[in-house]
């Protein structure tokens, strides 16, 4: 893994240009760009309250971008006419807090979007759910609701309610930072089986030693602007920017390793 | 004064005096039965909580009639039934005696939650201090629990206002039968009406704000104030 | 009252019952104009733009700050004066639905905006639409939340179907008045029995209510309760 020669193979799933986003006075993102090819991890690392989530919301336009261009394969997702919907259903979104749906069970919450969104007839919407609940070892709690799981598997369940979806890629917004400690890897795991399969993730996280193993490519974001980017050896081990060193000197000393 | 015609309705001034006659019959009944639903809703709510034995049984006997059955089947009894037992009274008097007994068995449970509001902490620190068991609701419990009811009891007597209106039934001339009187002799229903729902209307919203600042006067930091969503 | 009096109120039983399924015909029928109308209201007042909020929360003003009396009149002797003549029925049903749709959009009102953000975020995040999601998450998990306050809302109804008397509905109240009209010293027990009837519908109602919460409760759903309404 980290092996960012074959992966840069695919072709490009989704380019972000010049994005900007303000809140009030406070502009959130000040233009950011980057691109992701198909089978490739991308890790966003960089200090909280710097755009990184309303980046990823800003990609499926869940947040509405002030300025910039953002393309899903040949598909302009901020151009004018696009069916926001259709798009957002290949896109996967893993939130920081799960949003599982309350009112439905494990194996509901994964099958909702292929029966409402997708219109697939029920027996194989429930086939591929169940498929997908595997996939992420939580079978034997297809009927349990979220209340009645763990944060670690309301988590994986929200990540096979994204995989059955089958999209281009996931979006994972802080996956594991509303987790207790002891049920992070569970998560992370799953996470690290799907980067092997192949599936084209921008993961934004705080754990280094996922980012240090996983990503293809690291990008580390600071005030709303993209500092530095490239491979977890360079970026751990000789970054370019003092700022980027400085964050890495920081969280290395309140997390321990890096990768 | 002329008539004024608006949109093919017709409105009389010379209506006026006569639903101002009644207005002031419906806010009499509303203050004097939420005065009476104050009072016996403190004792019924006090004995309800701190109660025990017949009294106890006898307070929510008493709540649950008068929730469960409806308000006009209440004023009807004493209009109509109270007298085959030797006891008469003025329409005027059965509708704030109805309406009364009524909210006070609304304003029972406020008082009740809120007093079960109460943290236990408060009484065992009055107790502590050596006070009786009376002093402490009185001095304690009360004033906290008092202001908590604000938003459930605003709410009850914005509800009381225009439950009053069921005292026309009894031929109390209150702002409704005022209406009644004027639509039945005049034939022009919908305006009289239209006219009295915007009177009521606008006295709700009166009240509501006049309560709002009752509220904000009153409010203690810490204590915390819920809106009720009662009607 | 004596032996003879009870007699009297026996034999009418039968026909306090009877005018009772009126009271329960003109409820079925308001609780269920009242919902249908207060969804959409609810709806309106929380995902829709801006004159559509005014008006809805105008709407639900309105139906609340009048008293349910002044609203059967007016949908009673109001068509009529435009040459439109409901029946008493129609015109309560008309008066007292919209009343109820107005305190039920309030109730569901804040069990929409009582479920989180994430939970529309999620379900547009998976490309449905804001309808879709509205229908298949937010409604679902809404009304579930809304059932003890609506329990209160139908116990405060049930009781208001009486005032239908006001414009001559058939109902209960009316069988009484012909009662008394002739035996006058009969009031108090006849309108004891009505008390009655209405004592076991109320709490009937409320526990079969508190059933189906049960039956519908799901792990995780915090149902607390609401204030208890007239």
């Amino acid at each position: 893994m980290g092996n960012g020669y074959t992966s840069r193979k695919g072709e490009v799933v989704l380019r972000v240009e010049d994005l900007h986003k303000r809140y009030g006075r406070e502009e959130v993102l000040k233009g950011v760009s980057f691109e992701v090819r198909r089978g490739e991890t991308k890790v966003i690392i960089g200090p909280s309250g710097t755009g990184k989530s309303t980046l990823l919301r800003c990609i499926t336009r869940l947040t509405e971008p002030d300025r910039g261009r953002i393309w899903l394969g040949d598909i302009e997702v901020t151009g004018r006419g696009v069916d926001l919907n259709r798009v957002r259903a290949s896109i996967g979104f893993v939130f920081q807090d799960f949003n599982l749906f309350t009112h439905l069970t494990a194996l509901d919450n994964v099958r909702i979007g292929l029966l409402k969104v997708k219109k697939l007839p029920k027996e194989k919407a429930t086939e591929i759910a169940l498929k997908q609940l595997e996939h992420v070892g939580l079978a034997h709690k297809a009927d349990a609701y979220p209340a009645e799981l763990s944060g670690g598997q309301q988590q994986r369940v929200a990540i096979a309610r994204a995989l059955a979806m089958e999209p281009k890629l996931i979006l994972f917004d802080e996956p594991t930072s509303a987790l207790d400690p002891e049920l992070i890897g569970e998560v992370l795991d799953v996470m690290v089986a799907l980067a092997k399969e192949g599936m084209t993730m921008v993961v934004v996280s705080h754990e280094m030693g996922f980012a240090g193993t996983v990503a293809d490519e690291i990008i580390f974001m600071e005030g709303g602007v993209i500092v530095e980017q490239g491979p977890p050896d360079q970026l751990f081990r000789q970054p370019k920017h003092p700022r980027t060193a400085e964050f890495l000197h920081k969280i290395t000393a309140l997390y321990g390793e890096t990768g | 004064m002329d008539k004024i015609e608006i949109g093919g309705l017709v409105f009389d001034p010379a209506w006026l005096p006569k639903l101002g006659e009644g207005l002031v019959v419906t806010l009499e009944i509303t203050g004097l039965c939420i005065a009476i639903g104050i009072v016996l809703g403190l004792v019924l709510a006090i004995l309800r909580v701190y109660g025990r034995g017949p009294l106890y049984w006898l307070s929510s006997l008493y709540v649950q009639f008068f929730r469960g059955t409806p308000l006009l089947v209440q004023l009807l009894m004493i209009y109509y039934g109270l007298p085959s037992w030797g006891i008469v009274l003025s329409p005027f008097l059965s509708g704030v005696i109805a309406l009364g007994l009524n909210t006070a068995a609304y304003q029972a449970e406020y008082f009740r939650g809120a007093i079960q509001a109460i943290p236990r902490g408060q009484m065992l620190a009055a107790r502590s201090l050596g006070m009786k068991r009376a002093q402490a609701i009185r001095y304690i419990i009360l004033p906290q629990a008092l202001r908590l009811v604000i938003p459930p009891w605003s709410n009850e007597l914005i509800l009381m206002l225009k439950y009053s209106s069921i005292v026309y039934m009894v031929t109390v001339m209150d702002l409704m039968g005022a209406a009644k009187t004027i639509a039945a002799r005049t034939f022009r229903y919908f305006e009289v009406f239209i006219l009295v729902a915007l009177i009521y209307l606008a006295i709700v919203f009166l009240l509501s704000w006049l309560l709002r600042r009752l509220e904000e006067r009153v409010r203690v930091p810490g204590l915390g104030i819920e809106r009720g969503s009662a009607h | 009252m004596d032996l003879e009096g009870l007699l009297i109120i026996g034999r009418n039983l039968p026909l306090f019952l009877r005018a009772t399924l009126l009271n329960l015909g003109l409820l079925a029928g308001l609780i269920s104009l009242g919902f249908l109308v207060g969804i959409p209201i609810a709806l309106l007042q929380v995902y829709g733009v801006r004159p559509l909020r005014v008006l809805a929360s105008a709407w639900e003003g309105f139906f609340r700050g009048v008293p349910a009396l002044v609203l059967l009149f007016l949908f009673f002797f109001g068509p009529a004066q435009f040459g439109v003549q409901l029946s008493a029925f129609t015109a309560a049903v008309l008066a007292l639905g919209f009343r109820s749709s107005g305190y039920q959009s309030q109730i569901f009102r804040g069990a929409i905006q009582s479920i989180p953000r994430g939970q529309m975020l999620a379900a547009r995040s998976i490309g449905m639409s804001r309808l879709q999601a509205i229908r298949w998450v937010i409604l679902p998990q809404a009304l579930r939340l809304a059932i003890p306050a609506w329990s209160n809302e139908f116990s405060s109804v049930i009781k208001d179907t009486t005032l239908a008397y006001a414009i001559g509905v058939n109902e209960v109240l009316r069988h009484v008045r012909y009662i008394t009209d002739r035996y006058y010293e009969l009031a108090m027990p006849a309108y004891l029995t009505v008390a009655l009837i209405f004592l076991v519908l109320t709490y009937g109602g409320n526990w079969l209510l508190g059933r189906l919460e049960r039956r519908l409760a799901l792990p995780g759903f915090q149902m607390r309760g609401v204030e208890t309404a007239h």
